[in-house]
């Protein structure tokens, strides 16, 4: 009878145990946020002022689009692009982990890289004047462009861009090169000059190249806007969060030994407040941790101070359960025998877990706001601290009402 | 048993007394707020020497954040923090902050009220809820503490830990209305001294915790835990001695206006 009992309430959890274990051989690592690995945070704001009412939720998720490309090209890893609109702002928030140089990311992601093919249009001079010259754009642009690639000049020797257009764009550049041989071709990138080479010959193949003066690496980010595409709208900076990688060690470093700490202080005073049952609760809120890492890395959640705060407090609300449990124990205890008693508090008990808990879990939805109502806040550490509380709680539901009470009954058992 | 309910016009003068002293400390000395609302520049360095260094700018242009940052970068300052958040987004937090707390308001009075069966009850708890959260807000202007995104955080979370607390006493009134008839305040009474070590030791397990981040855990999220810690031991007293005693007041009130009908 014993065994049997033990077997059903060890086997489930060793199960549980080996997928804690399992994931950190198969490199499943525990997500850290920015304030913990160290990174970057970009809030753009998209500048929606010509854009027309119905028309601006698709310029901003283009915006988006845009921007997530850039940033996949340029080799950041694990990038978070995300929009947010509200109260006539369109935002796209912008997480780059390990990126501390926000410099060159700014400048990357910022640029609305439009880019326009000039063909210079000259007015003969009346009465003796001189000849003037207009330019105009033509129809060529950044979106007849199949990609852009880094070259260096085999004249010069310098970067240049080499560009390779759609079928479409390439016939567009061969009609435009054959009217305009012999005169110049300006290529102008967010209202200015880049180069304006002189077309010698109709160009066929639909290849071009600029050759600005760019340096290496303005040439590699400009390849890189190119490729991604335009802004539809341009983009203003109005937030910047970057935190190095050697202020989050250090946070992590002091919130584990603070973690560890308080929870030995308090499973210490578990056992000095209720003896014997308080260890079947320290078993229990030690599965209740295993659980909670194991499914951590498995989601995954990721992991930022004000998360490690979400899982201390459900740590203090999973004991809550025990506590309750247990105070109607010593209740019960008084007025009948020890197993049905004992029975009798974990059914009372759980009317107002449920209870307590379902109100932590509104304020949670609230917090996290898995639907993303633009009038509530949409901000990963909040979220974060949100999605461990309530991961913890509905843990903490399971271990305290499974667990702590399999392990109770082995326990009253073995006392007969 | 003890009499607790005999004394609630005490208790209620002691939450009264706090809460008056926390309002007058916002009206005349204001709260402190962080960039996350008025915008501005946080910059941290550390220097060659090892020690770590804070520095906190109001809103300015790029140029002249760039010279700033340049000549730290001369003093061999490594840069390990660089928060610089624009005048638009504050404004904006506060509406959404203000959203978030109704939203979560009005929906623990609902589910309380639903649980309960009476508004009562969902009433006197969000009131509880408001105690704390009053509390909360006097102590960090008393302070002059910083209100950020995470003062945010913490004070839903206390609203939620608080209101944990008076359903727990409520649930013990809900059980004994069942066997020992309908008088709120002898019910009461009987709930709050039977959950009294329940809920002294839970904060204990709560307090040890937030004592434990408060005193190591990083700097960065100190006030954070404190708030949590002033939320959490309001809250604890807030259910027996703020929302019972509210809905025994109420429960009195009513029938007194029952009887002169």
């Amino acid at each position: 009878m014993l065994t049997a009992a033990a077997t059903i309430v060890s086997l489930p959890y060793g199960v549980k145990f080996k997928i804690g274990d399992f994931s950190v051989d198969k490199k499943f690592e525990l997500k850290e946020g920015l304030d913990l690995a160290g990174g970057s945070h970009l809030v753009f704001e998209a500048d929606m002022s010509k854009i027309p009412e119905d028309k601006k939720k698709t310029a901003l998720d283009g915006v988006r689009n845009v921007i997530e490309k850039r940033v996949n090209l340029f080799g950041v890893s694990e990038p978070t692009v995300q929009t947010s609109s509200f109260g006539g702002h369109d935002r796209v928030i912008v997480e780059l982990p390990g990126v501390s140089d926000t410099k060159q990311a700014v400048s990357l992601i910022g640029k609305t890289a439009q880019l326009v093919f000039m063909e210079v249009i000259e007015a003969p001079g009346v009465d003796g004047a001189t000849p003037s010259a207009t330019l105009k754009s033509t129809d060529l642009t950044g979106a007849d462009l199949q990609s852009a690639t880094v070259v260096f000049d085999s004249q010069t020797g310098k970067p240049a861009i080499s560009l390779q257009f759609t079928k479409e764009g390439g016939d567009k550049f061969e009609k435009i090169t054959e009217r305009n041989v012999g005169k110049p071709l300006p290529v102008i990138l967010d209202n200015q000059i880049v180069t304006q080479p002189t077309v010698q010959a109709k160009i066929t193949g639909g290849q071009a190249q600029i050759s600005g003066s760019f340096t290496i690496d303005e040439a590699k980010q400009l390849a890189i806007q190119l490729n991604a595409g335009a802004l539809p709208v341009p983009v203003n900076l109005v937030e910047e969060r970057t935190v190095g990688a050697t202020l989050g060690a250090a946070s992590i470093k002091q919130s584990i030994v603070a973690g560890t700490i308080g929870v030995s202080m308090v499973l210490l005073f578990m056992i000095l407040a209720y003896g014997k049952l308080g260890i079947i609760a320290d078993i229990g809120l030690l599965i209740f941790g295993v659980i909670t890492i194991a499914l951590y890395k498995l989601i995954p959640i990721t992991l930022t101070l004000p998360g490690i705060a979400g899982f201390m407090l459900s740590v203090g609300m999973a004991l809550d359960g025990n506590i309750l449990i247990f105070e109607r124990f010593k209740e019960e205890k008084l007025k009948r025998e020890y197993l049905p008693a004992m029975e009798i508090s974990f059914g009372r008990a759980w009317n107002s877990i449920r209870d307590a808990n379902a109100a932590t879990l509104i304020t949670c939805f609230v917090l996290a706001n898995p639907l993303d109502w633009t009038f509530l806040n949409t901000s990963g550490p909040i979220r974060g601290f949100a999605i461990t509380l309530a991961l913890g709680i509905v843990i903490s539901l399971f271990t305290g009402i499974f667990v702590s009470r399999n392990l109770l009954r082995v326990f009253v058992k073995q006392k007969k | 048993m003890i009499d607790w309910m005999r004394y609630r016009w005490l208790y209620l003068l002691i939450s009264g007394s706090v809460i008056i002293l926390g309002i007058f400390s916002v009206i005349k000395w204001g709260l402190t707020f962080g960039i996350d609302f008025t915008g501005g520049t946080v910059l941290e360095y550390r220097f060659p020497d090892g020690r770590n260094q804070v520095y906190k700018y109001a809103p300015m242009d790029a140029s002249a954040l760039e010279k700033i940052r340049e000549d730290f970068k001369k003093q061999n300052g490594e840069e390990v923090r660089f928060e610089n958040v624009g005048p638009t987004v504050g404004p904006e937090l506060v509406r959404k902050t203000l959203y978030a707390m109704l939203a979560a308001a009005s929906g623990i009075l609902l589910w309380v009220a639903m649980q309960f069966k009476s508004f009562k009850f969902g009433v006197s708890a969000v009131l509880a809820m408001l105690h704390d959260s009053l509390v909360t807000i006097g102590v960090y202007s008393i302070f002059g503490a910083e209100v950020d995104l995470l003062f945010v955080t913490a004070l839903l979370t206390i609203l939620s830990f608080s209101v944990h607390d008076t359903i727990v006493v409520y649930d013990r009134i809900r059980e004994l209305r069942k066997g020992f008839g309908d008088n709120i305040y002898d019910l009461a009474n009987k709930a709050v001294t039977e959950t009294m070590v329940r809920s002294l030791n839970n904060s204990f397990v709560v307090i040890f915790m937030m004592v434990a981040l408060l005193l190591i855990g990083g700097e960065t999220i100190r006030w954070f835990v404190a708030t949590l810690l002033i939320g959490t031991i309001s809250g604890a007293y807030s259910s027996p001695f703020v929302a019972v005693p509210i809905l025994v007041t109420w429960d009195e009130l009513r029938k007194r206006v029952k009887s002169e009908n």
